[in-house]
């Protein structure tokens, strides 16, 4: 792409949105970003300098939840001589939100699992947030009533109708319900395992995890070929497994890790035998959470800036950026960066990077679609009724949740956030096939998915927005885990230090937190300051 | 049938069955529109009799009209099963919607009576003439009527065994509906010899057994709404609003009013219920301003509230303007709840009350009652949880007084005693009392406060039910209603919703 037409790009997108009506729908809609003009427009040109480069201490690049949570831990250090850079107009990455007349509502991730209490940082952001309540006489945390996902949580479609839960158990077989809970024991098992040092097998963040060759090596097999290990044959059950696969990661049940797979289920008990742990959500999703961190930076995040290139200096780094909104090039003279961003941007964007570190780690991240409806009422129903998450069996999607049913409003206008992964063995051609798809294309689809369990539901659509997200979530593909250049390329490049979730080899808020912190530390020790972890 | 002269052979044997199948369908038709008057008119004896009284002199002058029709009867009897496909098969829908938008139920339920009935009144006659020739007379007399009587059985067994329990009404109208215009279709075959040409009569046969098949498919559409509400007595006002069907009958010197077919007072005893609910609150703070009911749409708790002259304010949060609106305007309701929510300090809020809760702002209340419909669905069950007590709490001042109708502590122990547990995990110190309603059945309520108090021993003077000594004895629970363990409901387990329909399905 050349300049100008990025200018063009740009500039039209940073029009306001009109609300177009559509002719073949109902209802109005846009293709709303993330901008893969700008963020492709890197792969192209050669930047010329800035004429200034503002000093700084550290320069943050990404105003994701990893890039917001190692500014949030500066702030916390006392460290405030630091700026975030975004991309977007808006900071939160595949946290982000929106709003509008009748809720807020997510545009990608949408709940926390409460953490246990081993998890300082969550629990420090939470209680930060006024959701953490205090702690029962056993030490649990307690949180706010109105945080956790009010019931009903789930229900599921299939046969015509719409049941409680994900999991289909009317039905079923006496051995399919053998097969569910001899892996629920099996899940159990490895939530009691603790290595020699007293490490949990899984463990939310992962660098709790244990790092033993028995754990390893179930990342060496797919989750399914894990599965047919155990004779675990079930369609219900590799139903729900497939479909926890697709939720948390983007793939299936074949192209997952089967450490990926125990450690979804596993990583989220309360203990051996206990039930899974209670999720948080908001209407805006874990918009909630940016929200909050964002505060860590105040005026100091600046959104619709590019970070173009990062090089080493004598004394510290040069970066320079273009920012869209203004349409102007700046630089920066940093003493630390930390690159918030995904590997292949890295790759482009700092310099010397590319060479040093070859591509033999191959990171595979899976594109999504996902879109807000806007519903002038609730469609008629008469099975199980209207749930936080909805979830069609016979389909592709995952269904979709319900923004306004944290806040309670049982009745009248809401708003529908529908799912779904491309969740094909090949990321590349599975992007290819999401640039391609217009905005009447992916309402096509939205509708088409949803007609079966809600017949009448195009009449009550008044708008459909849709993102598309090339590069949602990184896959634990089996091999990729536990492979060591992979886990290298967390370690700082000269004085680039890196964080994202993307790292972890799994696409989780605390993941993306826990990077963040780290990274921040490192930058924290490296610049003198002493503070205790807050990892 | 050695000695009849050999005409072109119609399929007698075959004809013969479809004699007990049209028998069959013609007195379903009459038991539908029977059960459906008896439901939606009460007093089912009358309903009964007049429609089968109607339906059988209908039968009467179809069989007099059957003389008029001379040519082709076999095309006249394959046009006679269509017509009473289309009229009998969509009878009951026909019925339930004349029943919910038009003044003129009778008319339609008489005339559609009267048309089914002569058309099934053709059939018989007809059939035997076209079947004259075939059959000797003595043969042909004793094989239709005998299967007309046993079609008949089969019909009235199936119909309260299978048919009403399984289907309901307006799936089983048009069912057979659809066999009728089945029966039109296979005479076209069987009659073939005195039809002539059949293809424009086969595709008329089809353009109704297709139409049939579309109202099939769409029948639960408004079977939900209509039938699944069975009352004893008159309809006198029904409306779906977005939220709820209401109704209400008359019967027996008192007036009801039901929500989605759950009872919420009868005018015979709701003073029992409402003074129960309002006046021991007010013995503790008999100088309460501003008071604040959730639920109450129908009025009748403002109008107990508006006995006490120290009440300055009062606002009244209900989901649904369809109910205050009824409540403001039916005319035995505002009698009965005395106009209570025109009255100049009565401020009327249309909104869920826990959304409410969540965003109101304004002066605290001295008293608040909470009168919800019993927690059988999430959307209730959130209005029980500890989240919302606590949200009331906040909007309480600290002398304040709260009571929470809460369901039966005999038929729905657990139900009523988890009530009272959530809004001790609110932080209220709560008293619970009951009294009995002969409508309901014993029934409970919680009265709680931030600080700890001491149970009412007075109350307003003057009232149809509550002493002062009859106040004090609804505090006592007897063994059988004394309190058990039970779990907080939270918006996040909704405990209650499970407790209370595995309690009450012991008495449904």
């Amino acid at each position: 792409m050349r300049r100008r037409d990025f200018l063009a790009a740009t500039a039209a997108s940073a029009l306001p949105l009109a609300c177009r009506r559509r002719p073949e729908f109902p209802f109005t809609g846009e293709l709303v970003g993330p901008d893969l003009a700008l963020g492709h427009w890197l792969r192209g040109g050669s930047f010329p300098d800035p004429e200034r480069f503002e000093p700084v201490s550290v320069l943050i690049v990404g105003g994701g939840v990893a890039g917001l949570s190692a500014a949030w831990r500066l702030a916390g250090a006392g460290l405030e001589d630091f700026r975030v850079l975004e991309l977007e107009r808006e900071p939160g990455g595949t946290s982000r939100s929106g709003r509008n007349h009748v809720s807020a509502f997510p545009w990608a991730a949408h709940y926390l699992p409460v953490p246990d209490r081993g998890n300082q940082a969550v629990l420090r952001l939470l209680k930060d947030c006024g959701v953490l309540g205090g702690f029962d006489a056993r030490g649990n945390p307690l949180f706010a009533e109105e945080a956790t996902v009010r019931a009903p949580e789930e229900r599921l479609f299939a046969y015509g109708q719409w049941w409680e839960g994900l999991y289909l158990r009317a039905g079923a077989s006496g051995e399919d319900e053998r097969q569910y809970h001899a892996f629920f024991e099996e899940v159990d098992r490895w939530a009691a395992f603790r290595d020699g040092r007293g490490r949990p097998a899984f463990s939310i963040p992962r660098s709790r995890c244990s790092d033993v060759p028995a754990i390893r090596s179930l990342d060496s097999i797919s989750f399914g070929a894990w599965l047919d290990a155990r004779s675990l044959t079930s369609p219900r059950l590799r139903w729900l497994l497939d479909y926890a696969c697709r939720d948390d990661y983007g793939s299936r049940l074949d192209t997952t890790s089967a450490w990926a797979g125990l450690f979804y289920f596993a990583a989220r008990k309360q203990g051996p035998g206990e039930d899974s742990r209670p999720l948080l959500t908001w209407p805006q999703g874990n918009g909630f959470l940016v929200d909050h961190l964002r505060r860590a930076s105040g005026a100091r995040l600046r959104c619709g800036v590019m970070a173009t290139s990062i090089r080493a200096q004598k004394d510290g780094l040069l970066v320079t950026a273009w920012d869209a909104l203004n349409q102007r090039r700046l630089g920066f003279q940093a003493q630390r960066v930390i690159f918030a961003g995904p590997q292949h941007v890295a790759r482009h964007v700092v310099e010397g990077l590319h060479a040093a570190r070859p591509a033999s780690v191959r990171i595979r991240n899976a594109p999504w679609l996902v879109a807000n409806l806007t519903l002038r009422d609730r469609p008629k129903e008469s099975s199980f009724p209207l749930a936080w998450d909805n979830v069609p069996r016979d389909s592709e999607a995952l269904g979709y949740v319900v923004a306004t049913h944290q806040s309670l409003q049982d009745h009248g206008p809401t708003v529908w956030t529908w799912y779904k992964p491309f969740a094909g063995p090949d990321c590349d051609a599975e992007r290819a096939r999401l640039r391609a798809l217009d905005w009447p294309a992916c309402a096509r689809m939205v509708m088409d998915d949803l007609r079966p369990a809600h017949p009448d539901l195009e009449s009550l659509v008044a708008h459909l927005d849709v993102m598309r997200w090339g590069h949602a979530m990184v896959r634990p593909a089996p091999g990729l885990l536990w492979d060591p250049e992979f886990l290298a390329l967390a370690r700082p490049f000269g004085n680039v230090h890196f964080a994202h979730t993307e790292l972890s080899g799994l696409a989780l808020f605390e993941e993306a937190q826990d990077h963040g912190i780290r990274a921040a530390e490192e930058v924290l020790a490296a610049l003198g300051h002493r503070d205790g972890s807050w990892r | 049938m050695g000695d009849l002269p050999q005409q072109p052979t119609l399929k007698a044997p075959l004809l013969f069955i479809s004699v007990l199948l049209i028998a069959s369908c013609g007195l379903i038709y009459e038991l539908v529109a029977g059960t459906l008057s008896s439901y939606l008119l009460g007093d089912s004896v009358t309903q009964f009799s007049t429609v089968i009284g109607v339906y059988l002199s209908a039968m009467g002058l179809g069989s007099w009209l059957s003389k008029f029709l001379q040519r082709g009867l076999a095309r006249r009897f394959v046009d006679l099963e269509l017509a009473v496909a289309l009229v009998g098969g969509f009878s009951a829908p026909i019925l339930f919607q004349a029943f919910a938008h038009t003044h003129a139920f009778r008319v339609v339920l008489y005339g559609e009576v009267l048309a089914v009935g002569t058309l099934v009144g053709l059939e018989i006659p007809i059939l035997m003439r076209i079947l004259k020739d075939q059959v000797r007379f003595k043969d042909l007399v004793a094989g239709v009527l005998t299967l007309d009587y046993i079609g008949a059985l089969f019909a009235s067994l199936l119909f309260p065994l299978l048919l009403m329990p399984k289907l309901g009404l307006v799936r089983t109208s048009l069912l057979f509906g659809l066999l009728n215009a089945a029966v039109g279709l296979w005479s076209t075959h069987l009659l073939k010899s005195q039809l002539g040409p059949t293809r424009m009569l086969r595709l008329r046969c089809v353009v109704v057994l297709v139409l049939l098949a579309v109202g099939l498919a769409f029948a639960g559409k408004f079977t939900l709404a209509v039938e699944e509400e069975i009352f004893a007595d008159e309809i006198v006002y029904a409306r779906d609003s977005p939220y709820q069907r209401i109704v209400l009958t008359r019967g027996r010197g008192s007036f009801q009013l039901f929500l989605n077919g759950n009872l919420q007072f009868s005018s015979a005893d709701e003073y029992r219920y409402h003074e129960a609910l309002v006046h021991p609150a007010f013995g503790l703070r008999p100088d309460a301003r501003r008071v604040l009911i959730c639920g109450g749409g129908d009025g009748l708790a403002v109008r107990e509230v508006l006995k006490h002259p120290s009440v300055q304010e009062v606002v009244l949060v209900d989901l649904d303007p369809a109910m205050t609106d009824m409540a403001r305007k039916q005319p035995m309701v505002r009698q009965l709840n005395g106009a209570s929510l025109d009255d100049p300090r009565v401020q009327v809020v249309n909104a869920d009350a826990m959304v409410w809760l969540q965003e109101a702002t304004g002066p605290p209340f001295d008293l608040a009652f909470v009168d919800f419909p019993d927690p059988n669905t999430y959307a209730l069950g959130k209005l029980y949880t500890s989240r919302f007590y606590r949200l009331l709490r906040r909007r309480l001042t600290d002398e304040a007084m709260v009571t929470v109708q809460s369901t039966s502590p005999l038929m729905a122990r657990e139900s009523f005693w988890c009530i009272a547990a959530t809004m001790e995990a609110a932080g209220l110190k709560v008293r619970p009392y009951h009294l009995a309603v002969p409508s309901f059945g014993v029934w409970g309520f919680a009265l709680a406060s931030k600080r700890e108090f001491e149970v009412p021993t007075r109350v307003l003077p003057g009232l149809r039910h509550l002493s002062d000594a009859a106040t004090a004895a609804m505090f006592a629970f007897p063994r059988d209603m004394d309190r058990v363990p039970v779990p907080v409901n939270r918006l996040d387990n909704q405990v209650l919703v499970h407790l209370y329909a595995r309690e009450w399905r012991r008495w449904s």
